[in-house]
C-alpha cells in the first residue's frame, strides 16, 4: 500500500489535510461501523512556498446557501461560460472578467494541482497589527528584569507599523499612555472589582462622544484612531519611549507579608485589555499578550486566596469538588475569552512560575482565541525568551507567522454532513443543509472562527456519511468537501484559502479491503486522541479511557484478522498495525491520565495537542526515542525499556520535552573525562551528537521544549523512564542481571499485557 | 416703650413700621426704614449739627436733637415711660470704666422723667432739660471713669445698684473725674446708690474726653429730673413700670393705648398727649451713643490697667485680662487663658443657681495654642514606660490639685476623691506644707499645662504611629486651569515643601508629601526618589475610589525633590489644554483617605477645589441654593448638607486621623455647606476665595496656603474634659465628631482651632473645693509623637449670684452664645435663635437687675459691669451675616461663616463680631503702637480721615471725601480722591512715613490674624461703603438689623418684662 501512503503524503503536502479514511464508506451505517469517524486533520495555512497567491476575488456559486468557491471539481461550460457548481449542481455564469476563459486559457482555480488556492482580496480598512503587553508585576526582581528585556527586544520584532500597548498589573491594574511626554501617565484600575467593556472605555476616556453622523462626513474613521492612540500606538513612533517605560517599570510596590501571596489581578487587568479593544479595534488583528509569574489571588478569576498555607488547587481538590474558586474563576476567563473571541482578537498566555498559575481556569483564553499558552518555570529561560522571540518568527517570504480572525467554513458534497471540530475556534454558528444533528467537538455550524492561527495551527474537522445504504452511490463517485478559510494575513491583507479535496465512496460490503487499505491510522490516532481529550476535559478521566478502550476493541474486531475466542491467531494489517500502540501510548500520556500532572500542566499539554499538526500530535502520544552508540549511527529505537542501556546516549522528544539519557557507562566515562582526551575524540563526538540533533530541535520548535540533559540514576531521568513501555518491573523479576534494560518501577501494565489483553477481548465472542 | 412691645411681638425692629408712622420713633423706626435712616437722621438732629456737637459734649448734642422729642424718644427707649425711656436711652452710654465692678446700672433716668410728666416737658420744651440731664450725666460718668485709670466708677451709674458689689471703683475716683457739676449731680441725686458708678454714661469715650461739657449744658433742672426720676423710681418703682406700659402702647399700637391709666404713674398722664404729638416726635428717641456702653471704653480701660502686669495664673478663680490686652502670663499652676477661656470663673453652686442666672457656664479652650515667643511652651514630661500617673478611678491626670497623703504614698483626685497608690518610681516625700519636695522639678505639679508622652496604650492598635502625611489635592479642571490657579498652587507649592512644620529640634520635617490632581478622575503621582521622572496613574474608577500605589506616593521632600519640583512644573503644562469643566469631590478625599490608610498614617489633605461637585460619582450634588428660603422654616436646609454621604465620610476621616483642609476657589455656588462637612468634622479648616482672581487674591490665597502648611497641627486627636464631681461637661461646639458624649474626636488639631466646652451641674459644688478643670488632648504630633497635652484650671464656686456676675467675661460669653446660635440654625427657623439669644441674654441681666442690683428704679437699665458690653456685642451678633443676612450674601458665605466661627477663639469672635476700627490719620508715624480704636458708627468717621477697618476676614480702608491730598498722595500714590482705585487689594509701596506707617499697621494686624485678610479700598460714597457699612455694627443695617441705641432700648424692654 505504498501507494497509499504516498497519496497521503502528497495530499498533506498540497492541501494540508489528512483523513482518518482515505476511501470513504458509502452508507451511514457502514461507516458507523468503522469505528474510527470520518474526520480530517486540517492545517488551514500550511506553509506553501510553491502557492503564489492570486489577486483577485474567488468565483461564488451563487445558490446564497451554498456559496461554494469554483475549484478544480467543478464541471465548467467553456463554451456557455457556465460552471456547474459539484456540491450543490448549481450552474453559474462566469463573471465578465472570466470572458476569455477556455481549455487552454484556465484560471488556476480551475487547475487540478491548485486544489489549494489562496486569493488576496480588497475588503475593508487595513488597520495595523495590534500587540497589547499585559505584564505581571507581582515578580522577583530577575524574573521581572528578564520579562522586561524580553519585552524590550520584541519591541524591535514587531512590524513596524504595528501597534502596541502595555498594561501592568499586580494589585492594581494599569493601562499606559504611550502618548505623552515627560510624566507617564497610566489609568489604574482596581483589581478586585470586575468592569464591563463600557465602563472601561468611559473611564479611559475612549468611548466616542456622540457625534451625530450628519451628511456621512467621514469623521469617525479620523477620530478613532486618534482617541484609542493614547494606548495604542505604532511602534516606530514610541519604541524608545516604551523601552523606557518597560525600563522603569518596578515590581509592584505593595507590601506581601510574610505567609502571603502577592495580590495579583490578573483576571481585572485581561478583561481590561479585552475591554480596551473591544471598544477600539473590534474585528481587527490583535494579540493580547499575557505575561503572569504566578496564579490570579484577587478580584474576578482568582484561582487561589492569597495564603500560602492553602496551597493552589489539584487535581486532587478538584475531584473532591474542593476547588472553592475554580468554576467561578473559569466562568470569568470564559466570559472573556468568548467576548475577545466574538472580536476576532486573541489571548496569549505566557505563564512562568514554578508553582501553578491558573492555567486550568485560563486555558479557554488561549484555547477559544488561538492564543498561545507557554508555561515555564521562570522568565530567566531561555525557555521562555526563546519562545517568546519565536512569537515573531517569520515564515519563507518574510512574512510573520502570524494569522488573525479567520473564519473557516466547510461545504461538503450532499452524502457528507459536518459534525463538528476539535482545535483553538469557536462556532460561528452558521447553521445549514450540511450540518449535522451528531455533534462532534465543537458542532452544529459549518463555520468556525480562529482568532490567531499560524502556518501549524490545525483543526480536527468530523463529518457524518448521510448517504442512506439503500440509495447506494454510484461507482466511482467522489465525495468532496471545501474548506474556505479568510483571514488577515500578517501583512494586514485580506486574504482567502480554498481548499477542495474529492474521495472515492465505497461499498463497506464489497470493498472493505479498499477501505481498510486507505486507513490512515496516524491521522485516525490523532482524531481520536483529540476526541478523547476533548471528552476528558467534561469528563471524568476513566470514562474517557474506557471509552477510548471500547473503539479500539470494536476497532480491531472490525479489522482484525482472527479466530473467535483464539487471541493467538488475532492479526492486524498493516494500515492498521501501530494504532493499537498509538493507543496504548496515548492512555498512559499526560493529556488523559493526570496522575503526577497539576490542573495547569494538564491544561497545557491538552492546550497544544489540540492545535498541533499530525507529526508534533504524534510525537506527543508516542515521544520518539533516538539511540546514538558507538554501534553505529544514530537510531530509532523502540520506547521501551529495554531500550534504556549502559553504553547508549537516548535522546528522547516527547514535543514538550527534550531528554538526553546518558547510559550508566557513558556517564562513568563521562565523568573520567574521556572526552576530553585526544584519543577519545570520537567519544566526544558521540555525547556531542545528540546534543545536535536537540539543538535542531529546539531551534524550530514552538513551543521550545523543555531541554533535559541527565544520565542514568540522575532524578531527571523521570521524564525518560515516565515514558517508556515498562516491558521490564521490579514486577517482572526475571529481567534483573540481564543486559537488556532498565527496569522500571512502576505499576502500569506494558505495551505487551495491553495487547494481550487486547487481543484476548478483541477475539472474545462474547462481546 | 410702645417699641418694647413691637419688638417683642414681632421681629422687633423690622416690624415696627406701623410704629413709626404713629410715632415716628427714630430709635426703632431708625432700623427699619432701610435706605433712609440718613435723612431721617438729618431732620432729627438738626441734625448733623447734632452729632457734631456731640462730639465734644454729649450734653451739647442732646440738647440740640433732643430739643423736646428726641429727647422723649430717648427716655422712652428706656425707661418704662414712653417718653420716660429717652432718658434711659441715655444712660444707655456705656459704661466703660468699670472693669471691676459689679453692675453697671444703666439706669435710665427714664422712670424719673415721667413721673413728673415728663412727657410733657419733653415734648415741648422741657425735655431738653431731661436730656440734657441725661447727658450730663453721662459725661460726668464718662469723665469720671476716664479719669479713674482702671476699675473706676463702675459704680458711677445711676442706679448703680449695690455697693457692695461695687469692688474697685470707690467713688471718689469719680468724682474726682467727672467733671464736677455733673457729678455731683449725679452722686446727689441718686441718694440710694451713690456708691455705684452709674454703668450707662461712662460709656463713649467721646463722652470723657468732653468731660467738661456738663457745665455747659444747662438744664440743670433735668438732671433734678432725673434724679428724681431715678429715686422715683426708687420709691415706686412699681409706678414706673406702669408707666412703661402706657408709653408702650403709643409706641407699637398707637390705637389700643393699653392701660396706661390703671397706675398712677406719671406717664400715664402724658402718654395721651404724646399720642397728640405723634409726628413731631419723630425725632424724639434719640440716646446719645456716647452715652451707652462702649466696647472700645471697656477694651482701652482693660489695656491700661492689667496690659502691664504679668497675668499670674496661682488663684484660683483668677478672671483674666480681655482677649485685647496684651498681657504676659505666668503659669504657676492654672492653664493660660490662652489655651482656656471662662464664661465666668466663679460658678454658681448649685444648679439652681445657674439656672436661676441663665448665665452659660462655658470654658472655650484651644489646647494648642500658639504662646507669644516670651512665654515658655509645656514641658514634655515622661513618666516612663508605664505612662502618666492618672487616678484610679476618674483617670484624671496627674496635675498640681492632686491631694498627696501618707506621707506621699497616695494621692486623693482632686476631681472625684479618689484615692490612689503611687506608683513607686513616682514616689517623693512631703514637707512640711504636706506638697511634695520634688513640687517645683514637675511641670506636673506645678504647672497648670504641660505635655505627657504618651506610651504605646495610648496609640492606634498598640502601635506608635507613623510620622504624618500631607497629600496636596488640586482641581485641575477648566476653571482651575484657565484661572492660573493651577500653576500658581504649584509654583507655591515647590517653595512651600521646605516649611513644613517640624518638631523643635528636628532638621528636617518628618512628614512626607503626596500629590493628588483631579477632575472627573483623579491622577496620583508617583514621586519615588529613584525616579527619573514623575508617573501620573489615573483613578477614573471614582464609583469605588481606592489608591493605586503605595511606595513613592507619600514621600519625603528632601528626597524626592528633584522629581517633585519635575512634577510641580509639569503639572500646569499637562492640563493647560483641558476642556473638562465637571469635578468630582467625595472620591477626592476617599482617595486621601485610602491614602493615608494605605501608609497608616494620619495626615491632611490640602484640597484645592472650584466648583460644584457635578460629575457622576459618590458625593455628587447639586445646586440647591435659593435664597427665597430666607426668612422661612425652611431656611435650615440651607446650613444642612444636602446628603449624608459627606458625614459618613468624615467618620472615616477621623477614624484615620485624616484632617481636610478646603480651599475653595468658587464662581458660583457650590455648597459649602455640604462639602465643608468633611472638613469641619475633622478639625481642618475651610478657605474661600469667591471669584478667585489672580492679580487681585493670589497674595491673600498664598498667605493663607504658607500659614495653614506650617502652623503647628497635631493629628488624630481626642479630647477629654474632666471636671470636678459637680459639674460636668455636657456640651460642645467647634470642628470635630464625636462618637460619644465625652470625647471629642479631631482628626487634626491645629493652633488656631478652638472648641467650646458647657458645662451643667448635676451635683453641688462646694465654695471651698472650688471647681477644677482638666483637659486632656491626646495627639500624635508633627513628628509622629503621641502625646498628651494637659490643660488644668481651677475655678471659684460661690453661693451667691453676685459673685457670678462679677467674674464672668462677656466676650467668652458671646463666643459661646455665637456658636450656640450658629449651631442652632441648623435645627431651628432663625427667627427662633435670634429670639431665644435675645430671651437668654435678657433672662441674664434680669436675673442680675432683680438679685443684684440695688434696688432702683424699674426704668433704669443695670447691667453688671462684667456684661455692659452684652447688649452691644449680642447685637452684633444678631446682625451677623447668618442671623441676618446681608443683601450681598451668598448662602455658600453664611455656611462658611457659619464654620468659621464654631472654631473661633475669643480673640476672633471679639473682633469678628465688633470689628476693629482705627483712625489711621490720627496715628503717630513715629511709634509702633495702634492708634485708638473707634466705636464701629458712621457717625464716627470724618470726612477729612482715613480709617482701617477689620474683623479677622477683611480689612478695610475707608477714605473720607474730604481728605487731604497730601494724605492721599502719600498713602495711594495718586493725587486726589477721585483717582483711588477701588479695585487695589493693597496699597503701594510708597517711600513716606505716612505709607510705611499705614502698611506697617495693616501689616500687624495680618499677622494677630490666623487668616491672611482682604484688603478692600473704600471710598466714601462710592458703591463699595454699602459693603464698609455693614461693619459698623453700632448703626442700623441696611437690612434691618438694631442699631446699638435700639438694641439697647429693645433689651431693656425685654428686661423690664421678665422683671415685672
Amino acid at each position: 500500500m505504498a501507494t497509499y501512503l504516498e497519496f497521503i503524503q502528497q495530499n498533506e503536502e498540497r492541501d494540508g489535510v489528512r483523513f482518518s479514511w482515505n476511501v470513504w464508506p458509502s452508507s451511514r451505517l457502514e461507516a458507523t461501523r468503522m469505528v474510527v469517524p470520518l474526520a480530517c486533520l486540517l492545517t488551514p495555512l500550511k506553509e506553501r512556498p510553491d502557492l503564489p497567491p492570486v489577486q483577485y476575488e474567488p468565483v461564488l456559486c451563487s445558490r446564497p446557501t451554498c456559496k461554494a468557491v469554483l475549484n478544480p471539481l467543478c464541471q465548467v461550460d467553456y463554451r456557455a461560460k457556465l460552471w456547474a457548481c459539484n456540491f450543490c449542481f448549481q450552474r453559474n455564469q462566469f463573471p465578465p472578467a472570466y470572458a476569455g476563459i477556455s481549455e487552454v486559457n484556465q484560471p488556476a482555480e480551475l487547475m487540478p494541482q491548485f486544489s489549494t488556492i489562496e486569493y488576496i482580496v480588497q475588503r475593508g480598512p487595513q488597520t495595523p497589527l495590534i500587540f497589547l503587553y499585559v505584564v505581571d508585576t507581582c515578580l522577583e526582581e530577575e524574573d521581572l528584569q528578564a520579562l522586561k528585556e524580553s519585552l524590550q527586544m520584541s519591541l524591535s520584532l514587531l512590524p513596524a507599523d504595528a501597534l502596541v500597548g502595555l498594561i501592568t498589573f499586580g494589585r492594581m491594574v494599569q493601562v499606559h499612555e504611550l502618548s505623552c511626554e515627560g510624566i507617564s501617565k497610566s489609568y489604574v484600575f482596581r483589581g478586585t472589582k470586575d468592569l464591563t467593556a463600557k465602563q472601561i472605555q468611559d473611564m479611559l476616556g475612549l468611548s466616542r462622544p456622540a457625534v451625530p453622523v450628519q451628511q456621512g462626513r467621514p469623521l469617525q474613521t479620523q477620530e478613532q484612531p486618534a482617541i484609542s492612540s493614547r494606548f495604542l500606538q505604532p511602534v516606530h513612533k514610541i519604541d524608545m519611549n516604551l523601552t523606557d517605560l518597560l525600563g522603569e517599570l518596578q515590581r509592584d510596590p505593595w507590601p506581601v507579608t510574610q505567609g502571603k501571596r502577592p495580590l495579583r489581578s490578573t483576571g481585572v487587568a485581561l478583561s481590561i485589555a479585552v475591554g480596551l479593544l473591544e471598544g477600539t479595534f473590534p474585528n481587527t488583528g490583535a494579540r493580547i499578550m499575557l505575561f503572569t509569574g504566578g496564579p490570579p489571588t484577587q478580584g474576578p478569576g482568582m484561582v487561589v486566596g492569597d495564603e500560602l498555607k492553602t496551597p493552589i488547587r489539584s487535581w486532587h481538590d478538584i475531584e473532591k469538588d474542593n476547588a472553592r474558586f475554580m468554576k467561578k474563576a473559569t466562568k470569568h476567563y470564559e466570559t472573556l475569552a468568548n467576548r475577545t473571541a466574538a472580536n476576532g482578537h486573541c489571548i496569549d498566555i505566557y505563564a512562568c512560575a514554578l508553582d501553578q498559575t491558573g492555567l486550568l481556569e485560563m486555558k479557554c483564553c488561549a484555547n477559544l482565541t488561538g492564543g498561545h499558552m507557554v508555561m515555564g518555570d521562570s522568565f530567566n529561560t531561555s525557555l521562555f525568551k526563546q519562545t517568546f522571540q519565536r512569537v515573531f518568527n517569520k515564515g519563507f517570504n518574510g512574512d510573520f507567522r502570524m494569522a488573525f480572525g479567520a473564519s473557516l467554513e466547510v461545504k461538503t458534497s450532499r452524502e457528507l454532513k459536518i459534525a463538528g471540530a476539535i482545535g483553538p475556534c469557536v462556532s460561528l454558528n452558521a447553521k445549514g443543509p450540511c450540518v449535522s444533528e451528531n455533534e462532534l467537538g465543537i458542532g452544529g455550524t459549518s463555520q468556525w472562527k480562529i482568532c490567531s492561527l499560524d502556518p501549524s495551527t490545525t483543526l480536527a474537522i468530523y463529518f457524518e456519511v448521510v448517504n442512506q445504504h439503500n440509495a447506494p452511490i454510484p461507482q466511482g463517485g467522489r465525495g468532496a468537501v471545501q474548506f474556505v478559510t479568510q483571514y488577515q494575513h500578517s501583512s494586514t491583507q485580506k486574504r482567502i484559502r480554498v481548499t477542495t479535496i474529492a474521495r472515492n465512496w465505497a461499498d463497506a460490503q464489497s470493498q472493505l479491503q479498499h477501505i481498510e487499505a486507505a486507513f490512515d491510522q496516524e491521522a485516525a490516532a490523532v482524531l481520536m486522541a483529540r476526541l478523547g481529550v476533548y471528552r476528558a476535559e467534561s469528563e471524568e478521566g476513566p470514562d474517557v479511557l474506557r471509552w477510548l478502550d471500547r473503539q479500539l476493541i470494536r476497532l480491531c474486531q472490525k479489522f482484525g484478522q482472527y479466530n473467535k475466542d483464539d487471541p493467538n491467531s488475532f492479526r492486524l494489517s498493516e494500515s492498521f498495525s501501530l494504532y493499537p500502540q498509538f493507543m496504548f501510548h496515548l492512555r498512559r500520556s499526560p493529556f488523559l491520565q493526570v496522575f503526577n500532572n497539576s490542573p495547569d500542566e494538564s491544561s497545557y499539554y491538552r492546550h497544544h495537542f489540540a492545535r498541533q499538526d499530525l507529526t508534533q500530535s504524534l510525537i506527543m502520544i508516542q515521544p520518539i526515542l533516538y539511540a546514538y552508540s558507538f554501534h553505529g549511527p544514530p537510531e530509532p529505537v523502540l520506547l521501551d525499556s529495554s531500550s534504556i542501556l549502559p553504553d547508549r546516549i537516548l535522546l528522547m522528544d516527547t514535543f514538550f520535552q527534550i531528554v538526553i539519557y546518558l547510559g550508566e557507562t557513558i556517564a562513568q566515562w563521562q565523568k573520567a573525562g574521556y572526552q576530553d582526551m585526544p584519543e577519545y575524540e570520537n567519544f566526544k563526538h558521540l555525547l556531542q551528537a545528540p546534543l545536535d540533533d536537540a539543538q535542531e530541535i529546539l531551534q524550530t520548535r514552538f513551543p521550545m521544549p523543555r531541554y533535559i540533559h541527565t544520565e542514568h540514576g540522575g532524578s531527571q531521568a523521570r521524564f525518560l523512564l515516565s515514558k517508556v513501555n515498562p516491558s521490564q518491573t521490579h514486577n517482572n523479576l526475571y529481567a534483573w542481571g540481564q543486559e537488556s534494560g532498565a527496569p522500571i518501577l512502576t505499576d502500569d501494565v506494558s505495551l505487551q499485557v495491553f495487547m494481550d489483553h487486547l487481543k484476548k477481548l478483541a477475539v472474545s465472542s462474547a462481546s | 416703650m410702645s417699641v418694647n412691645q413691637q419688638t417683642h411681638t414681632g421681629p422687633p425692629y423690622g416690624q415696627p413700621q406701623p410704629g413709626y408712622q404713629g410715632y415716628q420713633q427714630p430709635a426703632y423706626g431708625g432700623q427699619p426704614l432701610p435706605g433712609v435712616p440718613h435723612s431721617q437722621y438729618g431732620v432729627y438732629n438738626g441734625p448733623m449739627p447734632g452729632y457734631q456737637q456731640p462730639v465734644p459734649p454729649q450734653g451739647s448734642v442732646r440738647a440740640p436733637s433732643t430739643s423736646g422729642t428726641s429727647l422723649s424718644s430717648g427716655h422712652l427707649g428706656y425707661s418704662p415711660f414712653g417718653q420716660g425711656d429717652v432718658q434711659n436711652g441715655i444712660p444707655a452710654s456705656t459704661a466703660p470704666m468699670q472693669r471691676p465692678p459689679a453692675s453697671q446700672p444703666f439706669l435710665p433716668g427714664s422712670a424719673p422723667v415721667p413721673v413728673s410728666q415728663t412727657s410733657m416737658l419733653q415734648q415741648y420744651g422741657p425735655p431738653p432739660a431731661s436730656v440734657q440731664q441725661l447727658s450730663n450725666h453721662m459725661a460726668g460718668m464718662t469723665i469720671g471713669s476716664t479719669s479713674t485709670s482702671a476699675p473706676p466708677p463702675a459704680g458711677l451709674g445711676y442706679g448703680a445698684p449695690r455697693p457692695p458689689t461695687m469692688p474697685g471703683p470707690p467713688l471718689p475716683v469719680q468724682t474726682a473725674a467727672g467733671p464736677p457739676t455733673s457729678q455731683p449731680n449725679h452722686v446727689s441725686s441718686p441718694p440710694p446708690p451713690p456708691s455705684t458708678l452709674s454703668g450707662p454714661y461712662p460709656g463713649p469715650p467721646m463722652s470723657g474726653l468732653r468731660g467738661p461739657p456738663p457745665p455747659t449744658h444747662p438744664p440743670q433742672p433735668g438732671y433734678q429730673m432725673q434724679q428724681n426720676g431715678s429715686f422715683e423710681q426708687v420709691r415706686g418703682p412699681q409706678t414706673n413700670y406702669g408707666g412703661a406700659y402706657p408709653g408702650t402702647p403709643n409706641y407699637g399700637s398707637q390705637p389700643g393705648p393699653p392701660p396706661p391709666p390703671k397706675r398712677l404713674d406719671p406717664d400715664s398722664i402724658p402718654s395721651p398727649q404724646l399720642n397728640e404729638l405723634p409726628p413731631q416726635q419723630k425725632p424724639r428717641h434719640r440716646i446719645d451713643p456716647d452715652a451707652i456702653p462702649s466696647p472700645i471704653q471697656v477694651i482701652e480701660d482693660d489695656r491700661s490697667n492689667r496690659g502691664s502686669e504679668p497675668f499670674v495664673t496661682g488663684v484660683r478663680g483668677q478672671v483674666p485680662p480681655l482677649v485685647t490686652t496684651n498681657f504676659l502670663v505666668k503659669d504657676q499652676g492654672n492653664a493660660s487663658p490662652r489655651y482656656i477661656r471662662c464664661t465666668s470663673y466663679n460658678i454658681p453652686c448649685t444648679s439652681d443657681m445657674a439656672k436661676q442666672s441663665q448665665v452659660p457656664l462655658a470654658a472655650v479652650i484651644k489646647p494648642l495654642a500658639t504662646l507669644p515667643p516670651d512665654e515658655t511652651l509645656p514641658y514634655l514630661v515622661d513618666h516612663g514606660e508605664s505612662g502618666p500617673v492618672r487616678c484610679n478611678r476618674c483617670k484624671a491626670y496627674m496635675c498640681p490639685f492632686m491631694q498627696f497623703i501618707e506621707g506621699g504614698r497616695r494621692f486623693q483626685c482632686c476631681f472625684c476623691s479618689c484615692v490612689t497608690e503611687v506608683p513607686p518610681h513616682y514616689f517623693q516625700h512631703l514637707d512640711h506644707t504636706g506638697k511634695r519636695v520634688d513640687f517645683y522639678d514637675r511641670p506636673e505639679l506645678s504647672l497648670g499645662s504641660y505635655e505627657f508622652l504618651a506610651t504605646v496604650d495610648y496609640c492606634k492598635n498598640n502601635k506608635f504611629p507613623s510620622p504624618p502625611a500631607f497629600i496636596f489635592m488640586i482641581d485641575v479642571s477648566y476653571n482651575a486651569v484657565k484661572s492660573g490657579l493651577v500653576r500658581l498652587i504649584c509654583e507655591e507649592l515647590k517653595s512651600l515643601l521646605d516649611y513644613l512644620p517640624r518638631e523643635g529640634n528636628m532638621e528636617e520635617s518628618a512628614i512626607r508629601v503626596g500629590f493628588v490632581t483631579y477632575n472627573k478622575v483623579l491622577h496620583f503621582y508617583n514621586v519615588k526618589s529613584s525616579l527619573a521622572q514623575p508617573q501620573m496613574m489615573v483613578v477614573s474608577d471614582v464609583a469605588d475610589m481606592f489608591v493605586p500605589l503605595l511606595d513613592g506616593f507619600l514621600v519625603n521632600v528632601n528626597e524626592s525633590r528633584t522629581v517633585i519640583i519635575s512634577l510641580l512644573d509639569q503639572i500646569p503644562e499637562m492640563f493647560a489644554d483641558t476642556r473638562e469643566t465637571e469635578t468630582v469631590f467625595g472620591p477626592v478625599i476617599q482617595a486621601g483617605l485610602e491614602a493615608l490608610k494605605a501608609a497608616e498614617c494620619a495626615g491632611k489633605l490640602f484640597i484645592f477645589h472650584t466648583s460644584l461637585p457635578i460629575a457622576e460619582a459618590p458625593g455628587k450634588l447639586k445646586n440647591r441654593d435659593d435664597k427665597k428660603l430666607i426668612n422661612t422654616d425652611k431656611e435650615k436646609t440651607l446650613f444642612q448638607p444636602q446628603t449624608s454621604f459627606y458625614n459618613n465620610l468624615a467618620k472615616d476621616c477621623v477614624a484615620q486621623g485624616c484632617c481636610v483642609d478646603l480651599f475653595l476657589f468658587p464662581n458660583q455656588y457650590l455648597d459649602v455647606a455640604t462639602l465643608g462637612i468633611v472638613t469641619y468634622q475633622t478639625g481642618g479648616s475651610i478657605y474661600k476665595y469667591a471669584y478667585f482672581q489672580l492679580e487681585t487674591d493670589q497674595d491673600r490665597f498664598l498667605n493663607d496656603l504658607r500659614r495653614d502648611v506650617q502652623k503647628e497641627v497635631g493629628f488624630d486627636a481626642v479630647m477629654r474634659v474632666r471636671t470636678s464631681t459637680g459639674i460636668r461637661a455636657t456640651d460642645f461646639f467647634g470642628a470635630f465628631f464625636m462618637s460619644n458624649t465625652t470625647d471629642v474626636e479631631m482628626a487634626g488639631l491645629d493652633c488656631d482651632k478652638t472648641i467650646t466646652v458647657e458645662f451643667k451641674h448635676d451635683d453641688k459644688l462646694s465654695e471651698d473645693s472650688g471647681a477644677l478643670l482638666q483637659c486632656a488632648l491626646l495627639y500624635t504630633s508633627c513628628a509622629g509623637q503621641r502625646r498628651l497635652r494637659i490643660h488644668n484650671l481651677s475655678l471659684n464656686c460661690c453661693t451667691q449670684l453676685a459673685d457670678l456676675y462679677r467674674n464672668c467675661e462677656t466676650d467668652t460669653l458671646i463666643n459661646y452664645l455665637a456658636k450656640y446660635a450658629y449651631r442652632g440654625v441648623l435645627n431651628s427657623p432663625v427667627k427662633t435663635v435670634r429670639d431665644a439669644l435675645i430671651n437668654q441674654c435678657a433672662q441674664i441681666l434680669a436675673c442680675y437687675r432683680k438679685n443684684c442690683a440695688s434696688p432702683s428704679s424699674a426704668g433704669q437699665l443695670i447691667l453688671p459691669e462684667c456684661m455692659k458690653l452684652l447688649p452691644v456685642y449680642l447685637n452684633c451678633v444678631l446682625k451677623s451675616d447668618v442671623l441676618q443676612p446681608g443683601l450681598e450674601v451668598t448662602t455658600d458665605d453664611r455656611a462658611y461663616i457659619r464654620q468659621l466661627v464654631t472654631s473661633m477663639d475669643v480673640a476672633e469672635t471679639n473682633v469678628f463680631f465688633y470689628p476693629r476700627l482705627l483712625p489711621v490719620t490720627k496715628a503717630d508715624v513715629d511709634s509702633d503702637s495702634l492708634p485708638a480704636a473707634i466705636r464701629n458708627s458712621e457717625e464716627r468717621l470724618s470726612k477729612g480721615d482715613i480709617y482701617l477697618l477689620e474683623n479677622g476676614l477683611n480689612i478695610f480702608v475707608w477714605v473720607g471725601v474730604n481728605v487731604q491730598q497730601g494724605l492721599i498722595q502719600n498713602l495711594f500714590g495718586v493725587s486726589s480722591f477721585s483717582q483711588i482705585s477701588s479695585t487695589l487689594n493693597t496699597l503701594p509701596v510708597l517711600e513716606n512715613p505716612f505709607s510705611k506707617k499705614v502698611r506697617s499697621i495693616i501689616d500687624m494686624l495680618q499677622v494677630q490674624r490666623s487668616r491672611y485678610m482682604k484688603l478692600i479700598i473704600v471710598k466714601q460714597e462710592d458703591k463699595l461703603e454699602m459693603l464698609f457699612k455693614q461693619f459698623l455694627v453700632e448703626d442700623k443695617s441696611l437690612t434691618g438689623g438694631a442699631s446699638y441705641v435700639d438694641f439697647l432700648c429693645h433689651m431693656h424692654k425685654e428686661i423690664r418684662q421678665l422683671l415685672s
